[in-house]
This record gives structure tokens, C-alpha cells and sequence, in this order.
């Protein structure tokens, strides 16, 4: 049985000190101990994405990661950005009007940004099959598309000038 | 005016017209379901209206489930009240019998029957079971409030006028509104918000003037959704989110044969786990309660239990034969019965066949759960839910307490599909409150609980026979059979596995006995199967099978009759909206054009609720022997848009939820257990397997209806003919992945 251990993150760049056992995975960190619930528990067996976070900057299926192997800085969907100042995406997102009932979308959102770090101009086949392991039962599938579009078109066209900061 | 008789007329006008006679006759039930909730310096003009110095806050009584509700309803009210929906907060309000449905639970129903039956069917007295009336689904949200909202804004708007020509000795006549003000006639405004105090105690109007349609400058338009921000940010909070100081997380662990409890069980392996309490039974099985969800589930596999044994056959195949077993037992209800089948059927040659579809999962995306608190005989409860007047009467009825002790916090849903009419999850919640004293317990059921304890899609079977002349049907009969939601539901609601006789409901046959196709003979029966699994409400209830059997049925007909499938429908419809929407996805589909070899379409028309609907798929043989679904192109009479882009977003989530049900959706028993678990055996389509989907709105003006289950209906209707044109084969069996493969 594994012991309870003392771990130190830094999620959102900030650093927490938790007391659990280690094989429990990073998702019950985040939501039970330290009540940061925007990443969502949707099936713990790494199926449907809902509990995408960035882990160095790379999407982790947070429900199948034990927070005891958990090696770099993690950002989860609060860290992204905020109702007052929200990231690319998320504006993307509100824009494109994206949410039904919303359960997914913070695992959507994590998938795109971390998508996009790798690829800042995916083709349509490469976003469709990139965010195919992330499930929506409302079918926003089309309007995740085009936010994701227009963001990457953004990025395109923007490159000459500046810098576009996923 | 004594306070009482204030709120009885002001309920009379803004709680629906239709029910203020409702009212009159039983006063000791009302009181304003905004008193309770009010602050100081916050008045509530109707009950869908609070003012206050900081602004306005619209009550949308109807469950967000993600269909986006709280923003139409909050429109419809901001309209006639002359205020930018923009600059209004909206809450879902408290539980009330004022917030009823009365589309769901019409008044006729209720006062003759329903009413009793459903005090009687909870074993509850004197408690106010008109509760359960304020209810959300079958897409009737929009139906029942659309004249019910309007009214309730323009009749504060009169309201805020006369306070401010109290407040300022001026005539009302002389006054009028505009942007959240009162216009006053030398041109001054005032603000809404400054008019509380003036406000409290004034007769709203009995029968305000509502808007025409080319005054609207709000409804009709695209509107951002109120809960758009907060779900892309993280910050929406659904019921699995709440978090209270002191708070323990529990999960439960049911008896895999449903719906029967627990033998025995010993937790001796658990209790040196990290982070367990304790385990307790329940009524299917046991709650364990932890310091971390996690811990809680991880204990409860640890834990070892006896189970009773399964109260239904072991295995899907016996619930089949059950299924068809029921057209034998000589207890089928004729719905519907037009000229003379058996007439006709004698003399012609016999087009039939037998239609099986699966039980089906909901799988809301996010898992059942609930969280509750018990302390100093108040019971607090937060829930995503889809009925709150019902949530507040079983968790008083569990607690043991009255029901006016128990607050409901109704939170955003991480989806509904009918899954949160149920209270299974609630009553779990409040077992594990009454356990914890004191302390909030947050229960979420794992996704394999949620899958393997449903309240499923019923398995149904439907017999068809039909015959043709001069290319159209001369004779239709459907023999449906499935189990009764009704039966299983009251079942659920006395937790007894007797004495519940099955019968044939309403939903046994809608779809199936309201299209509106003239047939010459046409007849529809419908057989009440044995009890199976325990079965409920699911997106398009009874359409989701009854349109299935159906349309395909039509389409076996058009092909007999060698005529065009669309042109054979359109012949045999008067009803102009259908005609409409049919004539619409043929020229959207390019129907009448010849497709590339290895290419077919289908089409699939039904009133889903009302509202007409058409559906073309087009589909594809791939080289290596798949079906690609290339395009779905449908049209929808709505009635009257209220919200486009709202409607379109629906219309796809519709679609996509149908073809998710008609490709691969199918729950199967083995050895009394639910064989699916999780997204791995239980498939919902992904990113990059969805086709696009062209949506027509079509506004008849003749009604209004809503949007949120036509194309689930629709869907495997259309998916089948086409396969059907596309290969010769007439699959007769859902999920259609039991005899095609899929790209």
C-alpha cells in the first residue's frame, strides 16, 4: 500500500505543499485536495480528456498521471487565463461560442493550447485527429474547430509582426 | 390588499395564464418563491423579476443543461421589460410549483389525475407535490415559456412604470420605458434600479400587452450565452465542483444486478486505507466516505460484498425474447387506428419485417453526484438537476424532515439527456448527510457506476406489415413493444419491485402514432412488455425508437412501391410546415441530382414534439468496404427562432447524439450485469469522426416549438434508408454497427 507522502508542485506558478499518498493521481490533487476543479473527472481511464492539464507544456491526461511521478510545472485550465483576462483560446472560444453544457471544454481548451505549442498551423485533418481523444457529448465538435482555426490563422498571419503567446 | 391575496393574483398573471384558477382554488399552497431568497433592499416584482440598487436579475426556472435555456428565457423576459438581456443577471430560482411546466405536466393532467398519483406514488402527505412540476426536457422549455416569460416581463415593466409615477406624482400614461429606464416627460431617466422602494406592494397588471413580433429589437437575434465565459474558463460551477470548508468526498459502489441491494458486506480490508471513513449500505449497494474522492473509490473495491441476485433474465438475448413475447400476450392498446388493416391486408401482397434497437446509456460527460449537508435539521443540497421541486421532496423524504427544511442549490448540469430527472444520485447524497452529521458530503458516482446504474434508453421491438398501390402505402401497421417508463419510474419512486403493473404510456408510441402522413389504413398498437432493466427518460423519450421504426418503415414502403423515397413522403403530407422542411432538405441535399458511383442518401422526415423535421445522410462505400457518412443535411420548423445560432448548435448536438445512438450506442446484459463501463466499450463519436452537418431553420409562425431532440430522432432513420440505397440491405437492428462497419 503505498504511504502518504509529503509533495511539492508548482501548478500556475505557484508552488503547494500536499500530504497524500503518491500513487493517487494528479486529477484528485487538483480537484479534492487543492480545489482547483476546472480540470473535471469524466471517466479516470484516460478516455475522454476532460481532465487534460499542461505539464511543461505538454497536454497529461491528469487522471492517469500519479502525482508522486509528476516531473515539471503543471497549468491547468485556471492558469491558462481568467473571466477578466482570458487566454487566446479562451477568447477564441467565447467568440466561437463553443460551450453547451461545458463539462469538456477545459480539457479541450488544454488539448488545443497544447496542440498548437507543438504545431501553430495544423491542417484540418491534423486538428481533427490532434483533438480526437478529448469527447464531447453535446457535439460542439464543429465550433471547437473553427476557434481552434481561428486562432492558428491568427498565429499565421500574425507572425511576421509578433509573437503569438499560447 | 393583504400580502396574500397580492401574491395569489401576481402568481395568477405571471405564473401562466393557464393556471391562475389553479391557484385561486388551493391558497394555502402559495407563497412568493422569491421571499425566501430576497435581501434587503431587493424587490421582487414578479417571480421571474428582482430589482435592486445594483440592477435587474431574470429568474429562468428551467434547467442549464448546456442547451442554453437561461439565456432564451432571460431574453424573453428582457424584452418585453425593455432592458439589454446584456445588462441583467440570471439565476435559475428556487425550487416552486410557480416555476411548473406546464408542457411537461399539463394542467388537464394534473388536476384530474396526476396530481393524486404522484402524492400517492412517493407516499408523501401534506407536502406540496406540485413541486414536481417544475421540470425540465422534452424540448419544451422554449413551448411552455414563451408567452409565460414575455408576460412576466412586460407586466414588471407596467410595474416599474407606475413606481416611478409614484415616486414622482406623475401619471403612468405619461411614462415610458427604454434601456432599463423609465422615460419621464421632460426627458429624465431613471433607472430600474432606483425604484425598490416604490415597487414593493404594486399590482402587477393582470393581462399586459405583449410586443408584436417586428417591435422585438432583442428576440430573434443570436445572443451570447449568459454561461459561455465561466465554462470556457473553468469557473462554472457544476454540482461535482462545489467545495465547502470541512467537506468529506464519497463515491458509491452499487450491486451489479440493478436495482437490488446489498446481502451483506465487510470492510475490514478498507479501513487501513489513507483517507477512508466508513462504508454504509445503501439502497443498491454502499456508500463509502472518504477525505478525497479517490481514496473513497479506491477503498470501495477493496470492500467485499454480497449481492442479491439480479430481479430481470441474465442475459440481453432473454430480454429480447421477453421483448417479443409481449405481441402474444393479447393486452396491445390500438393508439391509433385508421380505416381497416386487416381489410386491406388480406387482399394485397405483404411487405414486413421486425425492428429491434438496443437499451441505450446517457453518459452525461459529467458523472452522476450530488453533495449534501445535514446540520441542525436543515438539509442543504447542491445538485445538477434537472427537476429541483422533486429534489427537494425526496432529499426531505430520505432526511426524514419536512420539506421546507431542505434548500436545493441548483447548479449548471454537465449535461441532462434525462439522466437528471432521476434521483438516485440525490438520495445517496442525503444517506450519506444523515451518516456525517454536520459535516457536507460531496458523493460522485465513478463513470463505471454511472454507466452500469442506469435508467436506460428501453429495449423495443416493433412489427411492421404494410402494402402499396400505384406507388404509395395503402396499409401501414406498427406493433411496438417495450417496457412502460411510467411502470419502471414508479417503481423506482416505492422502491418495490411489485405491484407496479406494466401498461402501455404515452411514450410507448409517440413518434409512432402522431406523423401526420395520410395512409388510408394505418394502424398502431402497442404491447407492455415484462420489467427488465430499470428504463427513463432519454433525449427524444419515446421518438428516440418510435421515429426509428417508423420512417424506416415508410422507406420499405417507397422502395415497394418503386418511388422516390422524398417525393412518396411529400405525396402523402398536407401539413404545410412538413411540407416546407422536406422540400428544403431536398434542395439543400440536391436531392434530385444523380450521386458518383459508391455514393446514396437517405432521408428521414417526423414532428419530433411538434416541430417538423427532415434529414438527409449521405453516405459512402469505402474501397475497403467501410461507411463514411459524408454529409447529414436537415431542416427544422422551429415555429419561430428565437435565437438562431442557439437553435443550430442544438440541431447539430441533436444529430450527432442520434448517430452516436444509431452507429455504435448499445447496452447488453451478461450474467445480470451491464456489460459497458466506460468510453471504451460504450462509444460516443469523436472529433474526426463526426460528418458536417447543414442546418435549415425553417419559422412556420404557426407554434413553437424546440429544438434539442429532432435530429436524435431523425438520425438513424436517415442512416439506415441510406445504407439501405447504398447497399440493397435493409438493416432492421441498432446499433447498425452489429452489421456495417463504420469509417
Amino acid at each position: 500500500m503505498n504511504k502518504i507522502k509529503e509533495i511539492q508542485l508548482t501548478i500556475n506558478n505557484l508552488s503547494y505543499d500536499i500530504k497524500v499518498a503518491d500513487n493517487m493521481p494528479l486529477l484528485w490533487v487538483l480537484r479534492d485536495e487543492l480545489g482547483l476543479v476546472g480540470t473535471k473527472y469524466g471517466c479516470g481511464m484516460g478516455l475522454c480528456g476532460a481532465c487534460s492539464v499542461l505539464i511543461d507544456g505538454v497536454s497529461v491526461r491528469s487522471c492517469l498521471i500519479s502525482v508522486g511521478s509528476v516531473n515539471g510545472e503543471i497549468t491547468t485550465i485556471e492558469g491558462l487565463g481568467n473571466p477578466d483576462s482570458p487566454h487566446l483560446l479562451q477568447e477564441a472560444w467565447i467568440e466561437h461560442q463553443v460551450a453547451q453544457c461545458g463539462y469538456c471544454q477545459s480539457g479541450q481548451i488544454i488539448t488545443a493550447c497544447a496542440m498548437l505549442k507543438q504545431n501553430s498551423t495544423p491542417n484540418e485533418s491534423e486538428v481533427k485527429n490532434l483533438m480526437s481523444g478529448n469527447l464531447c457529448r453535446c457535439g460542439t465538435y464543429f465550433r471547437i474547430q473553427k476557434a481552434i482555426r481561428s486562432v492558428a490563422d491568427k498565429s499565421t498571419n500574425g507572425s511576421q509582426n509578433e509573437e503569438v503567446e499560447l | 390588499m393583504k400580502r396574500r391575496e397580492f401574491i395569489i393574483t401576481s402568481m395568477s398573471v405571471v405564473g401562466g395564464i393557464a393556471i391562475g384558477g389553479y391557484y385561486l382554488t388551493r391558497p394555502e399552497t402559495i407563497s412568493n418563491p422569491l421571499s425566501g431568497i430576497l435581501n434587503q433592499g431587493q424587490v421582487a416584482i414578479t417571480p421571474y423579476v428582482i430589482v435592486e440598487s445594483s440592477g435587474v436579475t431574470i429568474i429562468a426556472p428551467r434547467a442549464e443543461m448546456g442547451q442554453g435555456i437561461h439565456g432564451t428565457l432571460a431574453v424573453l423576459v428582457a424584452e418585453e421589460l425593455d432592458i439589454s438581456f446584456k445588462d441583467v443577471k440570471v439565476i435559475p430560482g428556487p425550487p416552486s410549483e410557480v416555476y411548473a411546466n406546464n408542457v411537461m405536466y399539463p394542467i388537464k393532467d394534473l388536476k384530474r389525475r396526476m396530481y393524486h398519483r404522484i402524492k400517492r406514488r412517493i407516499g408523501l402527505e401534506n407536502v406540496n407535490s406540485g413541486l414536481y412540476k417544475h421540470s425540465t426536457g422534452a424540448q419544451s422549455s422554449i413551448k411552455d415559456g414563451y408567452v409565460k416569460m414575455r408576460k412576466a416581463g412586460a407586466a414588471a415593466r407596467l410595474v416599474l412604470i407606475m413606481a416611478a409615477a409614484r415616486k414622482f406624482g406623475l401619471k403612468s400614461e405619461l411614462l415610458f420605458t427604454k434601456n432599463g429606464e423609465v422615460v419621464l416627460p421632460n426627458g429624465n431617466t431613471v433607472p430600474y434600479s432606483s425604484l425598490v422602494d416604490e415597487a414593493k406592494g404594486l399590482q402587477p397588471p393582470t393581462d399586459p400587452v405583449l410586443k408584436s413580433k417586428d417591435q422585438w429589437t432583442q428576440l430573434g437575434q443570436s445572443q451570447p450565452r449568459v454561461d459561455m465565459i465561466s465554462k470556457c474558463t473553468g469557473t462554472a460551477k457544476y454540482s461535482i465542483d462545489i467545495r465547502l470548508p470541512g467537506m468529506l468526498y464519497a463515491t458509491v459502489r452499487f450491486n451489479p444486478h440493478i436495482g437490488v441491494g446489498v446481502k451483506d458486506f465487510d470492510d475490514s480490508k478498507a479501513k487501513d486505507m489513507p483517507g477512508f471513513i466508513k462504508a454504509i449500505a445503501s439502497y443498491d449497494g454502499i456508500i463509502v466516505i472518504a477525505t478525497n474522492t479517490w481514496y473513497a473509490m479506491q477503498a470501495a473495491k477493496m470492500i467485499d460484498v454480497e449481492w442479491k441476485p439480479a430481479p430481470y433474465p441474465a442475459t440481453s438475448k432473454e430480454h429480447r425474447k421477453v421483448i417479443l413475447e409481449a405481441f402474444n400476450n393479447k393486452r396491445g392498446v390500438i393508439k391509433r387506428n385508421d380505416g381497416d388493416v386487416d381489410n386491406e391486408l388480406a387482399k394485397s401482397e405483404i411487405i414486413e419485417g421486425t425492428y429491434h434497437v438496443p437499451y441505450l446509456a446517457h453518459a452525461t460527460m459529467e458523472p452522476l453526484n450530488a453533495l449534501a449537508w445535514l446540520k441542525n435539521g436543515q438539509l442543504d443540497i447542491w445538485a445538477g438537476n434537472q427537476n429541483p421541486g422533486k429534489t427537494q421532496l425526496i432529499s426531505a423524504q430520505v432526511a426524514g424532515i419536512s420539506y421546507d427544511l431542505v434548500k436545493v442549490h441548483s447548479t449548471y448540469m454537465g449535461g441532462g439527456f434525462g439522466r437528471r430527472l432521476e434521483d438516485d444520485f440525490i438520495k445517496v447524497a442525503v444517506q450519506a448527510a444523515m451518516e456525517m452529521q454536520g459535516k457536507p458530503v460531496m458523493v460522485t458516482w465513478s463513470r463505471e457506476s454511472d454507466m452500469t446504474h442506469d435508467v436506460y434508453r428501453p429495449l423495443a421491438s416493433a412489427q411492421f406489415r404494410g402494402s402499396v398501390s400505384n406507388g404509395k402505402p395503402i396499409a401501414l401497421e406498427l406493433e411496438l413493444s417495450s417496457p412502460s417508463l411510467f411502470s419502471s419510474s414508479s417503481r423506482r419512486q416505492r422502491h418495490s419491485n411489485n405491484n407496479v403493473p406494466e401498461r402501455v404510456d404515452r411514450h410507448s408510441t409517440t413518434g409512432a402514432i402522431d406523423q401526420p402522413y395520410k395512409i388510408k389504413n394505418y394502424r398502431v398498437t402497442s404491447y407492455p412488455s415484462q420489467r427488465l432493466l430499470p428504463v427513463g427518460w432519454f433525449r427524444g423519450v419515446g421518438e428516440s425508437q418510435n421515429v426509428f421504426f417508423h420512417d424506416s418503415a415508410i422507406d420499405e414502403l417507397a422502395h415497394a412501391a418503386s418511388a422516390d423515397p422524398l417525393e412518396m413522403r411529400l405525396s402523402l403530407l398536407e401539413h404545410k410546415p412538413s411540407l416546407a422542411i422536406l422540400r428544403a432538405v431536398s434542395e439543400m441535399s440536391n436531392w434530385a441530382s444523380s450521386l458518383p458511383e459508391g455514393h446514396a442518401r437517405g432521408v428521414a422526415y417526423a414532428l419530433s414534439s411538434g416541430a417538423a423535421t427532415a434529414q438527409v445522410i449521405e453516405i459512402s462505400n469505402t474501397s475497403d468496404g467501410n461507411i463514411c457518412i459524408e454529409k447529414v443535411f436537415i431542416a427544422v420548423d422551429v415555429g419561430i427562432a428565437l435565437d438562431p445560432k442557439n437553435i443550430e448548435a442544438q440541431v447539430h448536438s441533436s444529430v450527432i447524439f442520434g448517430l452516436c445512438a444509431a452507429m455504435h450506442g448499445e447496452i447488453t446484459v451478461t450474467n445480470g450485469k451491464v456489460d459497458q463501463t466506460n468510453f471504451h466499450n460504450y462509444k460516443i463519436m469523436r472529433m474526426n469522426q463526426v460528418p458536417e452537418i447543414e442546418v435549415r431553420i425553417y419559422e412556420s409562425e404557426s407554434s413553437i416549438y424546440g429544438a434539442g431532440e429532432c435530429g436524435t430522432a431523425t438520425a438513424a432513420p436517415a442512416l439506415g434508408n441510406a445504407i439501405f440505397a447504398l447497399t440493397g440491405k435493409r438493416i432492421r437492428e441498432l446499433p447498425f454497427s452489429k452489421s456495417v462497419r463504420f469509417v
